[in-house]
């Protein structure tokens, strides 16, 4: 199963057919890039089925032309039906989760510079690589076939909370065949997760080059190998809980189905499972799951704040212990997703009160790039803009956990809007921003070539200011009391919000139109940007001193020697402010730095 | 473009603040007698919060602005206090600040989910299903028939499965759609669910609590104001759950008394 | 930060004893000669397959305590628990399975010798290796006969929540076990080649111990439990 013979013949001869080299690919450059051309697609699938909720949710009534040829029981007259609004944003959950925001950050970029940054010529096990990934593109294919069968893809949110998951089609269109496949492609993006982190892990711990110990490793690379511990054990906690979830259906077992359940008058044939048994085993994965979103985009951040600050962080130590701070607690406070599930009300404050602490190892990460910009020497290009960006989205994501983490508040917020504003800002924007960030920075060593700064900045703020329109007035939603999940909003104390809702559809269209200046960047820069040199932004780490885009072998069959702790900028170096991590030169001591 | 970015960050930050301030979109009226601490404690938080979140995102403006101009010659400066300054300054502020929002979050906590209810509390006995809340009370003998989940029948209108010709308890049983409470009278809700899970939140009252199929589990409150508000169901349960609330009517101990003849003689 | 240079440690390629000197400034594990050439990361690099088995193992670890608290939960809560007696051929196959540890002990120690030269104190390496991949298959075998005599007794998947678990345990168990029996077949194959390394030889042993750590345990907790 530990197949060193492929790494020795992949250093020797780069695959000259088409098949080998850009589809079956060992090289962890192309299948890093595969993970990106993933992400990439389904964040597009993702963003449209969120334009279709919100238009349905601002004018319910509101006929979308053509949506009819999604589905012809779901959107009659192009309008939804209100079981297949849910079914879409199932679908919109579980697509932007598991196939953007934990492959784009975490997979794609990992598997492109991981490798690099610690000085390896490849990953130790390529094959287990490459099945990592077309394990995980199965994964989605099987998600996206629920579209195509039966009457569709599953209704039950991406926390397919049981019963509601597991009883099967009484509980409504899609809870058949739609919801055996959401747990099957689950159960196997596990698998391609769990073989990506044995990779991750073994290349970070074994294939050092000379002179990278562990603390002279980049934070993007400490980011990668703390995500990659986490979604080891959190992934091997969901798949056997989806394989359960499968049997409850095809095998008519009761893991999670109660006895007693009637439903259209019909008593189930399930008895005694327990249905808190799958939100424990969910959200033991499920939250850990966002720290592994959020964790490898505050390492992009950080590495790319310090190229364009021009100095390293006040403390590289305190970021990477605050990782793992975080990566330790995140296992400790599941339950706060659970304070009204029923669970025991004495263990509601048990995990209220970690919930509460993980703040702190997030407030020293905000701090710490606070304080780091004092003095420093911002270069205003794009990436460093979307870093910025993600600074101040995860800051007010951040700060609605003060109400989340807290029980009685709970009592107020679960469930509601505020719920969906707060992890769309702290999970899933800041991510994206990170993502944006690490594509405008990495884009010249991936493709070889500049992206346009200048579109990248219109990009920029553009995004920043529609994220805020549509994400900040959640919260506000949900202080008011409006629930989430709901396809239109009958109740009468929910009408005055209508308007609200109205005005985030505005910015949601608007903003995912903006994302047409990124897309033409991206294809125009790719074949038509500008060629990129070897270090296009003076920065230090050993990505940066090898050719754009690398090599076969990542630094022609040399590997590198690592004199310095990753980040001095700021410092007299022969080619300016900055001197890489393969410099052999001495550099002047300077005494506040020290 | 550094001005613009640090310009766009204060005007969102303090347009973010303005609705909270003024209270444009707020939790709705508190009628329960338990609600003051969640509200006390909703506004201390969201006061830390803010300040929090006004001050970094005010912090980091401000970096921009001044740090993002080119000035040649000049050397990087250390933040005052370094890296040590803060993660003390981290532990010590947000430590005294969640600690202190945890212990007085609990005691809010603690007043609705750990005090056991009144001896003398009405019991009132809640069904949710797909899509619709069933309310039950029980009657003059002040006790409830038993279930029998395998008698269900929507068309009959028996909802509980009550087996009224073999349970004298039954007998006497009222089942409404609506829910009315006598107010400043506590009351013992007693939830089950009969199919998935479902919600009961009633925002005025300031509870919310998911019904698990399997359990059986209860929620004590006392309304304080007569009114009429929904009862809305927040625990994704199909596709009827935006559709899926009832009224809860909220009514001197007279008119109770009243209604509930009322139901009585509909059954 | 520090800012002062740590010359980076530049053993010879068979120089070992320096290597330990330089850990933790430069990392002990950062093998690569002066000049970093290729040849000698792959000859001097630690064996990541060593690392490697140590992750998987965690990884089935976290796995099957998922599945034990899933049937600590189920069962606690249950009002619809029935007891089941363990078919007894599953203590004759753990005997099987405790045999193939010991004879891939032997297998291991056999290879290592074949491996270091000592070619006439181990001919055939690979004996030792057929016999454990077919006592792993006798295993494979006698849990399918077990499984079998539940049918027979009309104790199905979904029959009960113990013969569910009891189905789900040894089904995983048995899958994890494949695995191993592949890793083997894989070992002899590249031993025939004599590309085999001798860290995929121990991650295997590793590997198979695991297994019959496992077996045990599930043992235990579905004698105890069911």
């Amino acid at each position: 199963m530990h197949d060193m013979s492929a790494q020795a013949h992949a250093a020797h001869h780069a695959p000259t057919g088409f098949i080998r080299k850009y589809v079956f690919s060992l090289d962890h450059k192309v299948i890093g890039k595969q993970y990106y051309g993933l992400a990439f697609f389904a964040a597009i699938i993702g963003m449209i089925l969120s334009w279709i909720m919100r238009v349905h949710l601002g004018w319910t009534n509101f006929a979308i032309p053509g949506l009819h040829l999604l589905s012809k029981n779901g959107a009659p007259g192009d309008i939804l039906t209100p079981e297949y609004y849910l079914q879409l944003m199932t679908m919109h959950g579980t697509i932007m989760v598991f196939f953007v925001l934990t492959t784009a950050p975490f997979a794609a970029f990992g598997n492109f510079f991981l490798p690099i940054q610690v000085g390896a010529e490849d990953m130790p096990f390529p094959r287990f690589n490459m099945m990592s990934f077309w394990v995980t593109f199965v994964s989605f294919l099987v998600m996206i076939a629920a579209f195509f069968v039966g009457d569709g893809p599953s209704l039950a949110g991406w926390t397919q909370y049981a019963p509601l998951s597991a009883v099967g089609p009484a509980a409504g269109p899609g809870q058949g065949m739609g919801e055996v496949l959401w747990a099957s492609s689950i159960a196997i993006f596990c698998v391609g997760q769990l073989l990506g982190s044995l990779n991750f892990i073994t290349t970070t711990l074994d294939m050092r080059t000379q002179g990278m110990s562990l603390w002279r490793m980049p934070l993007t690379t400490w980011a990668w190998f703390i995500t990659s511990v986490m979604g080891l054990t959190a992934f091997a906690v969901l798949m056997p809980a989806c394989i359960l979830l499968v049997l409850d259906h095809v095998a008519g077992t009761s893991f999670f189905v109660p006895s007693n359940l009637v439903i259209n008058d019909q008593l189930q044939p399930h008895s005694g499972g327990s249905t808190l048994l799958w939100q424990h085993l969910f959200w033991f994965f499920g939250h850990p799951e966002v720290y592994i979103a959020i964790v490898p985009a505050m390492g992009i951040v950080s590495h790319i704040l310090m190229a364009n600050i021009r100095r390293p962080l006040l403390s590289h130590r305190a970021l990477i212990y605050s990782m793992g701070a975080i990566a330790v607690l995140s296992y400790m406070v599941y339950g706060h997703h659970m304070f009204v599930s029923g669970m025991n009300p004495i263990s509601s404050i048990a995990f209220s009160f970690p919930t509460l602490v993980i703040t702190i190892p997030a407030t020293i990460i905000v701090l710490i790039w606070l304080g780091s910009l004092y003095g420093s020497k911002i270069r205003l290009n794009s990436a460093c803009l979307f870093s910025l960006g993600m600074i101040s989205m995860f800051i007010s994501g951040g700060v609605s956990g003060f109400f989340l983490a807290q029980p009685s508040l709970d009592i107020m917020l679960h469930a509601t809007y505020f719920v969906v504003g707060h992890f769309h800002f702290v999970m899933a924007v800041a991510a994206m921003f990170g993502i944006f960030a690490g594509t405008y920075f990495w884009f010249p060593k991936m493709y070889g070539r500049m992206m346009n700064e200048t579109l990248g900045k219109i990009h920029f703020i553009l995004t920043f200011i529609g994220a805020y329109c549509i994400f900040m007035p959640f919260h506000y939603l949900g202080m008011a009391g409006n629930v989430r999940r709901y396809q239109a909003f009958t109740d009468d104390y929910l009408q005055p919000l209508i308007p609200v809702h109205r005005f985030i559809t505005i910015a949601a269209v608007a903003t995912g139109a903006v994302q047409a200046i990124f897309l033409y960047n991206f294809i125009h820069s790719r074949f038509w940007g500008k060629p990129a040199p070897e270090n296009p932004w003076e920065a230090t780490s050993l990505e940066w001193s090898t050719t754009s885009p690398p090599p076969f072998d990542n630094f022609g069959g040399k590997l590198p020697v690592v004199y310095h702790d990753p980040y001095q900028y700021g410092v007299e170096g022969p080619a300016g402010d900055y001197v890489m991590q393969t410099d052999p030169t001495q550099i002047q001591l300077e005494s506040d730095e020290a | 473009m550094a001005k613009l970015l640090a310009i766009t960050l204060i005007v969102i930050a303090i347009v973010s603040a303005i609705p909270i301030l003024r209270h444009t979109w707020w939790m709705p009226e508190d009628i329960s007698t338990h609600g003051h601490a969640i509200d006390e404690q909703m506004s201390e938080t969201m006061a830390e919060a803010g300040i929090s979140f006004l001050a970094s995102q005010f912090l980091l403006a401000l970096f921009i602005w001044q740090y993002a101009r080119p000035r040649p010659g000049e050397k990087i400066k250390k933040f005052p206090g370094g890296a040590m300054g803060l993660v003390i300054a981290a532990f010590l502020l947000v430590g005294t600040e969640v600690l202190a929002l945890g212990v007085f979050g609990m005691k809010a906590w603690a007043n609705v989910y750990l005090a056991p209810p009144a001896a003398d509390a009405l019991p009132v006995q809640v069904q949710a299903g797909q899509f619709a809340f069933y309310f039950r009370y029980p009657g003059p003998d002040g006790t409830f028939g038993p279930l029998h989940p395998d008698q269900i029948n929507e068309g009959n209108e028996n909802f509980f499965g009550l087996d009224t010709a073999h349970d004298p308890d039954s007998k006497d049983d009222i089942v409404t759609a609506e829910m009315a409470i006598p107010v400043n009278r506590e009351i013992h809700l007693l939830m089950h669910s009969k199919d998935v899970g479902h919600s009961f939140f009633v925002p005025q009252l300031r509870v919310q609590q998911d019904f698990v199929p399997g359990l059986d589990l209860s929620l004590h409150f006392t309304a304080a104001k007569t009114g009429r508000y929904e009862i809305v169901c927040t625990q994704l349960c199909g596709l009827g759950h935006y559709n899926m609330k009832a009224y809860l009517t909220v009514m001197s101990q007279a008119e109770f008394d009243d209604w509930l003849k009322k139901q009585a003689a509909l059954q | 930060m520090a800012t002062t240079i740590h010359p980076p440690a530049t053993p010879g390629i068979d120089d070992r004893s320096r290597l330990k000197a330089t850990s933790g400034n430069g990392g002990g594990r950062c093998l690569v000669p002066e000049g970093g050439t290729l040849r000698g990361v792959r000859d001097y690099a630690p064996p990541p397959s060593s690392t490697a088995i140590w992750v998987f193992v965690g990884a089935v670890c976290m796995t099957f305590a998922a599945l034990t608290s899933a049937l600590v939960v189920r069962k606690g809560g249950a009002l619809d628990w029935q007891h089941f007696t363990l078919p007894s051929i599953l203590y004759l196959n753990t005997v099987v399975l405790l045999a193939s540890s010991v004879t891939i002990e032997i297998a291991r120690r056999r290879v290592a010798t074949f491996m270091t030269g000592g070619r006439e104190a181990a001919s055939h390496p690979a004996r030792w290796l057929y016999i454990t991949l077919i006592l792993g298959l006798v295993f494979l075998a006698g849990q399918y006969v077990a499984w079998r005599q539940l049918y027979a007794q009309g104790l199905y998947l979904a029959t009960f929540p113990s013969s569910s678990f009891f189905y789900v345990f040894t089904a995983a168990h048995a899958l994890h076990l494949f695995g191993g029996l592949v890793g083997m077949a894989r070992v002899i194959r590249k031993l025939k080649l004599h590309v085999l390394r001798r860290s995929t030889l121990d991650a295997t042993v590793r590997y198979w111990h695991f297994m019959d750590v496992l077996w045990i345990y599930l043992l235990i907790l579905l004698w105890a439990k069911l």
